[in-house]
């Protein structure tokens, strides 16, 4: 198949993830004209164009930022750089190959291919809508999820209500709270499902506690009342196995439901190229170049794993276009990384194959949900790899734990750890070097005992 | 003076109204909602019944094999989805595999082409994701599916480029028989009603069109009256006749899985029947969604569409008889809807015996959407003997649909996109959904005005974000298309607005 275009490295989002790569893809060599940003918005910079608030760069900038600032700054890199990008533009297809073929569209070309030798995967996530969460009850208008009531809000200039009850903990959920308390709504509850928040804790403070806005932990909606626009909510209190306490149901008047409940992964066209999924995160598999199980595919940002700060997509979203330009810049990976012994013509030993071809497996346990990368090719890691996670429950006083084949090789105390932070740990190449017939490395959450 | 005038813009009334459509009359059809396929029609399990079920003799057994015969013709001439993609009703014991003897003879009389009962093994051959537990099986391989809000809209809309007239936002509050002809009495729902609005009768005089209106209320004069008004058909019937109908609203909930669950099965698959009904399907839809339900339970209030957790807990439970690993962690929505249960178990196709030109079609309840294309051939020969007319030579049945990028090949969506570059804006991206097609679904005849009404036109919305990304998007395009301020926007139902005003 020949494609209309061409482009060395393919990104596909021109979110946080996407602005980032790019950048990051011209410091490491590829030239800009050799990249191309997708993105389907008529703007780039994501979904931070409708986070108005602030609380984003304080890592990376070292300053407190809103959304559209924080996306500003990589976009002036972006523009200065003169990355080609194509705005409004949706990707229909993508097929996998030596070469990637691009299928998209848009008003101004139509329907066209590129030919990209890499893409970056960063279409981040979508919210957890309320048929997914199976809520019984009427479907009326009034029932939106935080982040479309925060587009109303912040983008459109309009109210999607003025009575609100709010069902999950997320951070969009608490954020909305607080702005739809600032715009004169009056929020009269926030359910939980879980014992435990999923948002991050200065957000707690800040858009509750601030506002005097009632957290409900081990809640839910069981049911939604008024058939043309919501009239009521009832939540009721969940026991251990999450299911309504019979008895404990109040119910709130109101004209808007505002769902937190969750975000997926966007991963369609991941899936159509055909790469390794990750069930806990449903965002790929992905090795310590955060390259999924396509050579030449990579993901970073929100479609790899939900993050909880922007800080850290723009991290991750750097190596992964680091790592997507050195491969291009080479070829393909066997030219970066083959071994002397194949360069120089010869069949590899059966040795090097192993260290080539067999990475190291990292294994998520007690309480450590997922890692992200899930595995690590010691000879094409940096000096410094990060591991990140999220842990399934609140845990005090707790350690977290690195086992070099089931053997401790680190534990690090933590004060506190929960579910809606994103924690990490760092590996050093020496160490794994160093480790002798190092086969996999464990990270699992020791508690506290006892007292 | 109407000629006819038809209550309710479901599939049963539109497709009585093409019908009429065929001859030179005047035909009105008042429908309450702001679109047409507003009731009993929008929520259902899109089926083309093959025709064993229903008792030999009765009106359901006749409608649903000539529907069921229909249909494929239907959907080239009139654009609609549907697919012949057989069905399975399945057993787990010997007693099970009696009553499928049973079915089979049934459907044999009911003039059901092709029923034959293969093994457990056999049509685990055909479903591999097919219980073990399964003993037994009915193959139909006249079953099939259908887009029921396609289908619906299709009619209604070539109905109208016939000549049919459609008033929505109707709400019909009185029908009296005086001399030969019904004076019929319609409120305006779809206005904003203040309190300082009146709520007199005391409109205009009727016109030469047939009716007459003040603020909310309009009358409207009938030679004939048909009365298609699904869960309500008894309220109307009972205005004119002492010979009472009784219908109950039986509800029946349903959960629906992502397209990525194309392929889980591809028949439909029945478990053996109840007297209250056909029991919890596992079916695909046209689009390759995955659709689970219904339940099946009697209740009192007609407007009651709202879902249980026990109702959604048993079609998880029922539907996991029949194959074990549904992939329920892809549920996109839930949703509920009635059927219109008259006492008497049939349909009611006939005039009132007690009021002449008042003609019923009611208890419509599944097979219901299989035979509405009968039913609107079988309603209009009957209103064709009573009040003649002649042949509508202009009748045109053609219809041509709205283009669909998602499935599209790539040279279609190349020559599209140059006819129209708004097809290669997309606007849904779950369902691959363009501004091109949005605002094709808005100024067609009998477009859509509202964001249910754009979602079953072309799907926006339907996918796996359920229009979280979207919602805002489509609302921009409804507003400019009408001419209208995203404020009066409403999600289908008149008072359902989507937004409460601006910010400070």
């Amino acid at each position: 198949m020949t494609a209309d275009r061409k482009a060395k490295i393919v990104i596909i989002g021109g979110g946080p993830a996407g602005l980032a790569a790019a950048s990051s893809a011209v410091k490491n060599g590829t030239a800009a004209e050799d990249i191309l940003i997708i993105e389907r918005d008529h703007v780039l910079g994501g979904i931070l164009n409708q986070c108005i608030h602030n609380g984003f760069g304080l890592h990376t900038f070292n300053e407190e930022l809103t959304g559209p600032e924080y996306a500003q700054r990589f976009i002036n890199i972006v523009e200065e750089e003169k990355v080609p990008f194509l705005l409004d533009t949706i990707v229909v297809d993508v097929s996998a190959g030596s070469t990637k073929i691009i299928s998209v569209m848009n008003k101004t070309d139509g329907f066209f291919t590129i030919a990209a030798d890499a893409v970056i995967l960063a279409m981040g996530c979508r919210e957890r809508p309320r048929g997914a969460l199976n809520i019984p009850g009427y479907r009326p208008a009034g029932i939106y999820t935080a982040g479309t009531a925060q587009r109303f809000v912040n983008i459109e200039g309009r109210m999607p209500g003025h009575e609100v009850v709010i069902l999950g903990s997320g951070d969009i959920g608490l954020i909305m709270a607080r702005r739809m308390t600032l715009e004169g709504a009056k929020v009269k509850v926030v359910a939980e499902l879980m014992p435990y928040s999923g948002g991050l804790k200065r957000n707690i403070v800040q858009c509750l506690d601030d506002f005097g806005i009632p957290l409900k932990l081990s809640h839910t909606v069981i049911d939604i009342k008024g058939k043309e626009r919501v009239e009521a909510v009832t939540i009721a209190e969940v026991g251990p196995d999450r299911k309504p306490v019979p008895g404990t149901e109040e119910t709130y008047t109101c004209d808007t439901l505002l769902l937190s409940c969750g975000l997926i992964p966007e991963n369609e066209l991941s899936s159509q190229l055909g790469v390794e999924m990750n069930r806990v995160t449903s965002g790929p598999v992905v090795n310590e170049s955060l390259e999924t199980s396509v050579p030449g595919v990579f993901a970073c940002g929100n479609v790899l794993h939900v993050h909880d700060l922007v800080d850290y997509v723009s991290e991750e979203a750097t190596a992964a276009g680091k790592c997507a330009a050195k491969y291009v810049n080479a070829g393909q990976w066997s030219e970066v990384y083959r071994t002397d012994a194949e360069s120089a013509g010869k069949p590899a030993s059966e040795t090097d194959k192993h260290a080539a071809d067999i990475p190291i497996e990292i294994i998520a346990r007690d309480g450590v949900r997922y890692t992200v990368p899930s595995t690590i090719h010691i000879d094409r890691m940096e000096d410094l790899q990060k591991i990140r996670f999220r842990v399934g429950a609140v845990y005090r006083d707790a350690s977290v734990v690195i086992d070099f084949n089931d053997k401790v090789f680190r534990s690090q105390k933590k004060r506190i750890l929960a579910p809606g932070e994103m924690e990490q740990v760092i590996l050093k190449k020496s160490d794994l070097e160093a480790a002798p017939d190092l086969k996999t490395i464990t990270i699992r959450i020791e508690e506290a005992p006892k007292d | 003076m109407i000629d006819v005038l038809v209550i309710g813009a479901g599939v049963t009334g539109s497709a009585i109204a093409r019908e009429l459509s065929r001859r030179q009359r005047n035909v009105v059809v008042l429908e309450r909602g702001l679109d047409v396929c507003e009731g009993t029609t929008k929520a259902n399990s899109g089926i083309v019944h093959a025709g064993h079920d229903a008792k030999p003799g009765s009106m359901k057994a006749k409608m649903n094999v000539r529907g069921s015969e229909m249909m494929e013709e239907l959907s080239k001439e009139l654009d609609f989805p549907y697919r012949r993609n057989t069905s399975l009703v399945i057993g787990f014991s010997d007693e099970d595999g009696k009553t499928l003897e049973d079915l089979l003879e049934q459907g044999k009389e009911n003039g059901v082409k092709g029923l034959e009962i293969i093994s457990g093994d056999e049509a685990r051959v055909k479903e591999p994701d097919l219980s073990d537990k399964v003993t037994c099986a009915l193959l139909c391989p006249t079953g099939g599916i259908v887009d029921p809000f396609l289908l619906n809209i299709a009619l209604a809309e070539n109905a109208n480029t016939n000549g049919v007239e459609f008033r929505f936002g109707q709400e019909v509050t009185d029908i009296k028989k005086s001399g030969d002809h019904f004076t019929v009495t319609a409120v305006d729902v779809s206005a904003e009603k203040t309190e300082a609005a009146p709520d007199n009768n005391s409109g205009e005089g009727i016109g030469s069109e047939g009716y007459g209106s003040n603020a909310f209320t309009t009358t409207y004069e009938a030679r004939a009256v048909v009365n298609a008004a699904g869960v309500y058909a008894d309220v109307f019937h009972n205005m004119v006749s002492e010979n009472k109908l009784k219908i109950t609203a039986r509800r029946g909930e349903y959960l629906l899985m992502d397209r990525k669950t194309q392929g889980f099965v591809n028949a439909t698959i029945f478990q053996c029947p109840t007297k209250m009904g056909k029991g919890v399907l596992v079916t695909p839809t046209t689009h390759g969604n995955l659709l689970i339900g219904p339940t099946s339970v009697d209740i009192d209030d007609k407007e009651c569409t709202a879902t249980t957790a026990d109702g959604l807990d048993t079609v998880l439970e029922k539907a996991g008889l029949s194959a074990e690993h549904i992939p329920t962690r892809q549920v996109i929505t839930s949703f509920a809807g009635l059927r219109a249960h008259e006492a008497g178990g049939d349909f009611i196709l006939s005039e009132a015996d007690d009021c002449q030109g008042f003609f019923d079609a009611a208890g419509i309840e599944s097979p219901g959407l299989t035979a509405s294309p009968a039913i609107g051939e079988y309603m209009a020969e009957l209103i064709n003997e009573k009040y003649p007319a002649p042949v509508n030579k202009s009748f045109d049945g053609h219809r041509v649909g709205i283009p669909c990028m998602s499935t599209a090949s790539a040279e279609e969506r190349k020559a599209l996109v140059r006819k129209n570059p708004l097809y290669a804006n997309v606007v849904c991206r779950c369902e691959l959904v363009t501004e091109g097609e949005i605002v094709d679904a808005i100024n067609r005849p009998l477009g859509a005005k509202t964001l249910d009404g754009i979602k079953r036109r072309v799907r926006a919305g339907m996918g796996r974000c359920q229009a979280g990304f979207c919602t805002p998007k489509q609302m921009d395009i409804l507003a400019r298309e009408l001419g209208i301020d995203q404020g009066d926007i409403v999600k289908s139902e008149p008072g359902a607005h989507m937004l409460e005003g601006r910010t400070k």
